[in-house]
């Protein structure tokens, strides 16, 4: 196929922004396959001499290897190993001669760096295979040039350009292409020929992590740095009055306390500054230990500033404006009051799950380099661009004195969307004057707010007599967020159709979480339909699967988010693959769309006591093409241990705005005696487009999980998490 | 602040630091060794583990004044070259996703192996219940502990 290549000029060649050349404590590249050629005796990779920048996305080393940046957040979803796959599939090189290196922001030359809402693959899956392919491009014209022939009789394979029996490496070529003028369209490779796309690759960073080389934000050092802690209020509602630092900076090793403000009047923030606590008082010092130690002496004095909330008054705000807020009306089809007047049975429940804290394994943490004309910044963050923009208006610097190098992420989860730490790093190290790395506690990170909103939902769904699905009403309310989306199944499928937002404030901050809305009102809905089926006297999947029927032939409304025939089809996937028969006592089914991709899941599971142990789980996955398998099925695992792991155990809860719970001695995340004994995951192979994978298994687990609950218990359960809360191992 | 002698992957270090600077910290910013990770401070998550004489220890809840010569082994130390079978193994079942707690995995796994070159499923589960994951890389760390047990026999 020929595309029109995009215009963006840097897209093609190098710009001299940011990028490499860092003098850093970490290296940032990772090279591919050196641990598996070791393991198969294969000689390992040796690295060039000198790199020739080819393109923006690509250096050429004389000996033919390739260093290929990863544009975008490496937090666990795996891009830094998927992307660079587009890239070098499309440049024809062999994984193996391939290096990957983590660019830093440099929107001169990226698009798009962010990690959130399963994206980075979707939207790079064109661009950078264009790019691999422009490259390709450039060194097959500057072999061309070098035998004086036409460029068209030349053929490329694993890094070598053929003419009759003459070759050229890459290499031998790179630094003369680097000189050429890029072509206008690119051909971009058949999907049959694909090398690299498709095939499993392992996580291009696992040598370093399972070696414990310096890899994460929290690991960055740099020769005179001091580290800082901060203190932020201990409950939400209140802020900072006064505080008393004598004591403090006594302490040995504390080097300064400085108050600082990441919210300053008159700034302009984005929507990535959620913070319930931007008045902060830091300490810095020689070391970490110094520095927690010398929080505790810090006296200070807070102030109220709205009213303390507990978890009780909480759920009666949620349940008051359910049953009595303003609501939006989201989507209307038909006449559904008359329709549930009509109907031979309705069906009403409620759902609800708590506020969750993201808990990533790595706490917060930023360095920053702040002087009186440029700032650097370095660590873990999901949205790199925004923290700029933050960091240039509270700084009152020019963006482009400001550098961020992007650190691999333990975790994000969605929480380092938000990236108020690293704006307090940057403040801190203008106000102490020294460079520094802030490091949250656990203490600090669990409390800091930015939680998944709590949530409550209402629906109703009304039957004729034949068990015909004919009116369907959601309602649904959450802290400062709505749960309901107003396209989603089974939106389309009936005739008589009603979704409606509502709002309830909260001063407890909230914002993204691992599939925002979804990882919750997937589970509400897919346990409802369960329950729907159930009073209509049908298999759960037939059920489903009829509303789908409508949905293919004659949908309801214009506006529906999802294609029925992919729904349809990863659920007859899955009944198929997991022999689904509908008389199971241990096993439920469940179904979602989201991030543009459709999971189903089969989930069976044992009583242990009065605790569900999940022993098995099926899971057919529609993501169109599966870039790289490998990682592909390790996202969708732990998604569904994460799923399941908060539906059962996860919530933070508050008395008078304090959360009650700081660390995993409270907190029960799940563990390995409780993670799914066995996850057999089944692709679709239908050559789409591939769409994310990071979120898209975690929803619909949840429902899974509470229909096989009630299948084991003969007991449905409406209100996460489903679990009793009991002692935590240490 | 006193002077301590420690014993850090067969090498000796001369360290001060406060008594009750908990070893977790002596390691990161004091001896410049990051493999060793901090994730609660409570010896709660398990992302802290290392070996004294080749038993797994919560390093971040255990003060320097407390050690008293025991040979400290950390990631960086489990092999001289990342061979170690458990670190084979975790590369062979492509473990890591954020990779962050799985320093603190391996150290648990091959201190279980240390004591017990064959464990079964149950012990498996019951010695890795320590360490947390929130990425949910359980099952491939449970089929890794089963491969490095299976290469060390």
């Amino acid at each position: 196929m020929s595309q029109n290549l995009n215009t963006r000029r840097s897209f093609l060649k190098v710009s001299a922004a940011t990028g490499g050349g860092l003098l850093l404590g970490l290296s940032w590249l990772s090279s591919c396959e050196r641990t598996e050629a070791k393991a198969n005796g294969e000689p390992e990779l040796v690295m060039p001499e000198n790199w020739v920048p080819v393109t923006a996305y690509l250096k050429v080393g004389e000996n033919g290897v390739v260093t290929i940046m990863s544009p975008n957040p490496e937090i666990g979803q795996n891009v830094k190993t998927s992307m660079p796959m587009l890239v070098a599939e499309e440049l024809d090189v062999d994984w193996k001669n391939v290096v990957v290196e983590q660019a830093g922001l440099d929107t001169e030359n990226f698009q798009r760096q962010i990690a959130g809402g399963s994206q980075s693959i979707r939207a790079s899956w064109e661009p950078l295979r264009k790019a691999g392919a422009t490259a390709r491009a450039l060194l097959l014209a500057a072999a061309a040039q070098q035998w004086g022939v036409d460029v068209a009789e030349l053929t490329t394979e694993n890094g070598v350009i053929s003419h009759g029996d003459k070759t050229l490496g890459y290499g031998e070529v790179a630094s003369l292409a680097a000189t050429m003028t890029p072509p206008e369209e690119v051909t971009l490779k058949d999907p049959a020929d694909f090398r690299i796309i498709g095939h499993g690759k392992k996580n291009v960073d696992a040598k370093k992590i399972v070696t414990g080389q310096p890899l994460f934000g929290l690991d960055f050092q740099r020769e005179g740095m001091k580290y800082a802690a901060i203190v932020h209020p201990p409950a939400f509602g209140m802020k900072l009055k006064s505080v008393d630092d004598r004591a403090a900076r006594a302490m040995p090793g504390v080097t300064d306390v400085v108050t600082i403000n990441a919210a300053p009047e008159g700034v302009e923030l984005q929507w990535s500054d959620v913070n319930a606590f931007p008045n902060l008082v830091a300490v810095v010092g020689d070391n970490t230990w110094s520095v927690l130690k010398a929080k505790k002496a810090l006296n200070i004095e807070w102030e109220q500033t709205s009213a303390p909330e507990s978890s009780a008054a909480q759920r009666t705000a949620l349940t008051d404006q359910l049953n009595n807020g303003k609501a939006e009306e989201t989507r209307r089809d038909g006449d559904p009051e008359a329709a549930f007047a009509r109907a031979k049975t309705i069906v009403e429940r409620s759902y609800s799950a708590p506020f969750l804290p993201h808990n990533t394994m790595e706490p917060m943490n930023f360095f920053a380099d702040v002087t009186a004309d440029k700032a650097e910044l370095v660590g873990p963050i999901q949205t790199p661009e925004f923290l700029r923009k933050t960091v240039s208006a509270v700084l009152d610097m020019p963006e482009d004195k400001i550098s961020i190098m992007m650190t691999r992420m333990g975790g994000g989860f969605g929480r380092r969307l938000y990236g108020n730490f690293g704006v307090e790093a940057a403040l801190i190290s203008q106000a102490a004057g020294v460079p520094v790395k802030l490091v949250y506690t656990r203490e600090d990170d669990m409390t800091q707010g930015t939680y998944r909103p709590e949530y409550l939902v209402r629906y109703r769904a009304g039957l004729d007599e034949d068990g015909k699905l004919i009116a369907f009403h959601v309602r649904g309310t959450g802290a400062n967020e709505s749960p309901v989306f107003a396209n989603r199944f089974p939106a389309g499928t009936v005739d008589n159709y009603l979704a409606e937002n509502v709002l309830t404030e909260s001063n407890v901050s909230t914002g993204a979480w691992r599939a925002p809305r979804s990882n919750f009102i997937a589970g509400a809905e897919q346990a409802f339909l369960d329950e729907v089926a159930e009073a209509a006297g049908k298999d759960p999947i037939e059920f489903r699967l009829e509303l789908f029927d409508r949905a293919m032939t004659d949908p309801v409304g214009e506006e529906n988010d999802y294609d029925a025939e992919r729904y349809a089809g990863v659920l007859k996937h899955v009944r198929d693959k997991s022999g689904w028969n509908t008389n199971d006592d241990k096993r439920g089914v469940a179904a979602y769309y989201c991030h543009n991709s459709y999971v189903a899941q089969v989930l069976e599971l044992e009583m242990k006591g009065d605790e569900p142990r999940v022993t098995e789980v099926h899971c057919a996955v529609d993501c169109g093409i599966v870039v790289n398998p490998e990682g592909a099925l390790n996202q969708i695992q732990g998604g569904i241990i994460d799923g399941v792991g908060h539906a059962l155990y996860g919530a933070i809860t508050f008395t008078e705005g304090k959360p009650d719970q700081q660390n995993f001695d409270t907190y029960r995340l799940i563990r390995h005696l409780e993670a799914p004994k066995a996850i057999h995951t089944h692709f679709v192979e239908n050559g789409i487009a591939p769409t994310g994978l990071g979120e898209p298994s975690l929803p619909p687990v949840i429902g899974a999980l509470a229909n096989a609950i009630y299948r084991a218990t003969g007991t449905r359960v409406y209100d996460q998490p489903f679990a009793a809360p009991r002692e935590l191992p240490g | 602040m006193a002077t301590y002698q420690l014993a850090v992957n067969g090498q000796q270090h001369t360290v001060e630091a406060e008594p009750d600077m908990p070893l977790l910290w002596v390691l990161r910013d004091v001896l410049g060794l990051v493999g060793t990770k901090y994730g609660c401070g409570i010896g709660a998550c398990g992302a802290c583990t290392v070996h004294l004489d080749g038993a797994a220890m919560r390093s971040c809840s255990l003060p320097v004044s407390r050690l008293n010569g025991e040979a400290i082994t950390t990631i960086e130390g489990l092999s001289e070259t990342g061979d170690h079978p458990v670190q084979l193994a975790w590369l062979e079942h492509d473990v890591p996703q954020c990779g962050y707690c799985q320093a603190g995995q391996m150290m648990t796994a091959a201190s279980l192996l240390n004591g017990s070159p064959n464990p079964d499923d149950a012990e498996i589960s019951a010695s890795m219940n320590g360490n947390i994951c929130r990425c949910g890389t359980y099952t491939r760390i449970h089929a890794a502990v089963k491969t490095a047990a299976e290469n060390l026999s």
